[in-house]
C-alpha cells in the first residue's frame, strides 16, 4: 500500500485547555488519507469533524498524538507547516465569505503569488485552477467575484485552493447553502478532480452525496472514529447510523421500504442504481 | 377559501450595495401572492432569487419600496403596522447560534415574552408550553451552547412560540443541521401547523425539506415563476428543471421509472409514497401474473 498523504495517530484535541471551559473535541483518533481516494467524513453536529480537518494541515496542534503529512511529523523539530498547508488544501464552510479581491483572477492568484513563483507560473496556475472548477478564465477572470452566483463564488474559492496544487483537497460541507444547480456544479467538479487523481476528503451531512462521491466513509461520534468502510458497508449498518444521528441515502431507504412491502429489489445507494434495481425487479415480477 | 393571512401585492424592494451606491439592486420585482391562515407554504428559488428578502417582508424586518404587504389585514407600513406584524409572525433563521441569547434554555425562551411585558406567571406557563411543543422540556436548565444543532434550533422555535405567534417564517432552518436535527425540526414544524393551525412559510433549497408543504411558491429574479399545490410543482420540476431548481430526488426517480415503462402515478415524491405505488404493481390481481 502506498504511503498515506496524511496520517493521524492517536490524536486528541482539547479546546480551551487548562481553563474551566475546557472541552475535549477529539479522543485518540487514528485515520489516514490515501493517495487518489475519495473519503467522506460524516458524523452528527459537534462530533469533531471540522476540528479533525484543521489538524490535517497544522492549523490546530493536537494535544496528544502525531499528525504526519507526506511522512513529516507536522509538529516535529524540522516541521515545515507552510509546505504542509500547500499539500493539504483546506476549503472551509462558506469559503466565498473569504473572497476579497477585485477580480476573480486576482483572488485566485493570491495564494500562489506568495509562493515566490514567477509571474508566468502564477498566471498558468490561475488559469489551470479556474478551468478545473469549470470557470473559463477569459470569461470570468476579470469579473468581480461579488457579481457571481453563489455556486460560482464558491468555485472561485475552490480554485484559490487548487492553485496551490495540493495533493489532497479537504472540503468542509462544500454544498451547504447552495441551490440545487450550485450543488450539482460543485459535486460534478469534485468527481472530476477525483477521477483525475486528486485525493478528496469531504465533510457532509448529506448521505446522498456520500453515496455519490465517496469510496471510503469515516464516521465520527463524540470525538471518536466509530465506523470506517465502503459506502455499501457503512449504509448496511443503519441501526448504528441512526444511533449517532445519521441516516441512509434516499435510494437505500427506498430499497428498504420496498423490501418491507415484499418487493425483492437489489441493493442501491444512488438514484440511478435504484432505477435499474426497480426496473429489473418489476420486469422479473410481471 | 381560507381567510387571507399574508397579502402581498406587487411587492418591490430595491436596495443599494455598500460597495456601489450608484447602482440599485432589484431584489423583489413586483411579486403578488396571498397566503391563507393555517397554510403550510414552501418557498424555493436559487441563490439570489429573493426568497430571504420576501421572508423579511412577512414580519416587517424589511418594508416594501413599492407595493404592499398586509399581515392579518394590516399594512406593514401603516403606523404600528410593523410592530403588529412582528407580534403575529415569528422568524427562524439558518444558524441557531445567532438566535440564542441566554445562558440557560428556559431563560432564552422567556426572553421574548419578557420583552412584551407578559406577567411572570403567564411567562412561566408559556415557556413550559413552548418547550413541551418542541420536545425540549427535559433540557430547560441546560446551557444552549452545549445542545446539538437540531436541539438549538428547536429552542429557537420555542422562543418564537412563547410569543404566541399566528405564523412562523423559517429561512433555511435546516442548512446547518445533521440528518437527525433536520428531521426533528421538520417534525416540530409539521405538528405546529397540523395541530395548532400556525401558518408556516418555510424557505429552503432542499426540496426534501418541503414535502410537508401543501403549496410551493418558486421565485426567480425577484418574481414568482411557479405557484401551486406541492405535488403538481414537484412533478412539473421532474419533467424539466426550472433554472436552478430541481425536483425532490424521489420525484425525479418516479419520472425515470415512468420513462422505463413502470407505472407510477403522478404526485409521488416521498420514499413511502413511491414504495406504496410500486408494491401495488405486485399485488395479487394487479399487474403481476407471475
Amino acid at each position: 500500500m502506498p504511503d498515506p498523504l496524511v496520517a493521524c495517530e492517536g490524536v486528541s484535541f482539547t479546546y480551551r485547555r487548562g481553563t474551566p471551559m475546557e472541552a475535549l473535541a477529539l479522543r485518540g483518533i487514528s485515520v489516514d488519507i490515501r493517495p487518489r481516494e475519495a473519503m467522506a467524513l460524516i458524523g452528527p453536529t459537534g462530533s469533531g469533524k471540522s476540528t479533525l480537518v484543521q489538524l490535517f494541515n497544522g492549523l490546530l496542534r493536537p494535544t496528544e498524538g502525531t499528525v504526519r503529512v507526506a511522512g513529516q511529523d507536522l509538529w516535529g523539530p524540522r516541521a515545515d507547516r507552510r509546505r504542509a498547508r500547500q499539500q493539504v488544501g483546506l476549503v472551509f464552510q462558506f469559503p466565498e465569505y473569504q473572497l476579497f479581491e477585485e477580480t476573480v483572477r486576482r483572488d485566485v492568484a493570491y495564494g500562489p503569488e506568495r509562493l515566490s513563483l514567477g509571474e508566468a507560473e502564477v498566471a498558468e496556475r490561475v488559469d489551470e485552477a479556474l478551468h478545473a472548477v469549470g470557470l473559463d478564465p477569459s470569461r470570468f477572470g476579470d469579473r468581480s467575484p461579488f457579481a457571481l452566483s453563489g455556486g460560482e463564488m464558491r468555485r472561485v474559492a475552490l480554485a484559490g485552493v487548487l492553485a496551490m496544487r495540493p495533493t489532497v483537497l479537504v472540503l468542509d460541507e462544500p454544498t451547504a447553502g447552495l441551490d440545487p444547480r450550485g450543488k450539482e456544479e460543485i459535486l460534478a467538479r469534485l468527481e472530476l478532480l477525483h477521477r483525475q487523481g486528486l485525493a478528496v476528503v469531504v465533510i457532509t451531512h448529506n448521505m446522498d452525496e456520500v453515496a455519490r462521491l465517496a469510496d471510503r466513509v469515516v464516521v465520527l461520534a463524540e470525538g471518536r472514529v466509530v465506523m470506517t468502510g465502503s459506502p455499501a458497508e457503512i449504509f448496511r449498518r443503519d441501526e448504528d447510523l441512526r444511533r449517532v444521528g445519521l441516516g441512509l441515502p434516499q435510494a437505500a431507504r427506498l430499497v428498504r421500504a420496498l423490501r418491507a412491502r415484499g418487493l425483492p429489489v437489489a441493493d442501491a445507494l444512488t438514484m440511478s442504481a435504484a432505477r435499474a434495481a426497480i426496473v429489473a425487479a418489476v420486469r422479473a415480477g410481471t | 377559501m381560507r381567510e387571507p393571512f399574508f397579502e402581498v401585492e406587487d411587492l418591490r424592494f430595491t436596495y443599494h450595495r455598500q460597495s456601489d451606491r450608484a447602482q440599485a439592486v432589484v431584489a423583489l420585482d413586483g411579486l403578488s401572492c396571498v397566503i391563507g391562515r393555517g397554510e403550510y407554504v414552501g418557498v424555493v428559488g436559487g441563490n439570489g432569487s429573493g426568497k430571504s428578502t420576501l421572508a423579511k417582508h412577512l414580519n416587517a424586518l424589511l418594508l416594501p419600496t413599492g407595493g404592499q404587504v398586509r399581515v392579518a389585514g394590516v399594512d406593514t407600513r401603516a403606523p404600528e403596522g410593523a410592530w403588529a406584524a412582528r407580534r403575529r409572525v415569528g422568524m427562524i433563521f439558518q444558524n441557531p447560534d445567532n438566535q440564542l441569547v441566554a445562558t440557560v434554555v428556559e431563560e432564552d425562551v422567556a426572553f421574548g415574552p419578557e420583552n412584551l411585558g407578559v406577567p411572570p406567571a403567564e411567562i412561566r406557563r408559556r415557556v413550559d408550553q413552548a418547550l413541551d411543543a418542541v420536545g425540549m422540556a427535559a433540557f430547560r436548565r441546560r446551557a444552549p451552547h452545549l445542545l446539538s444543532g437540531g436541539q438549538k434550533q428547536r429552542v429557537a422555535i420555542a422562543g418564537v412560540l412563547a410569543m404566541h405567534p399566528e405564523s412562523i417564517v423559517l429561512d433555511e432552518p435546516t442548512t446547518m443541521l445533521d440528518p437527525q436535527g433536520r428531521a426533528e425540526v421538520l417534525e416540530v414544524v409539521r405538528t405546529l401547523n397540523r395541530r395548532d393551525g400556525i401558518t408556516i412559510v418555510l424557505i429552503s433549497h432542499a426540496m426534501e425539506d418541503l414535502i410537508d408543504a401543501e403549496r410551493i411558491i418558486a421565485l426567480d429574479s425577484g418574481r414568482i415563476v411557479l405557484d401551486g399545490p406541492a405535488a403538481r410543482i414537484f412533478d412539473r420540476l421532474a419533467e424539466a428543471p426550472l433554472g436552478p431548481l430541481a425536483p425532490p430526488p424521489i420525484a425525479a426517480l418516479a419520472r425515470w421509472l415512468r420513462e422505463d415503462g413502470v407505472e407510477v402515478p403522478p404526485g409521488v415524491h416521498t420514499v413511502d409514497a413511491l414504495a406504496d405505488a410500486l408494491s401495488g404493481l405486485f399485488e395479487p390481481g394487479g399487474a403481476s401474473h407471475a
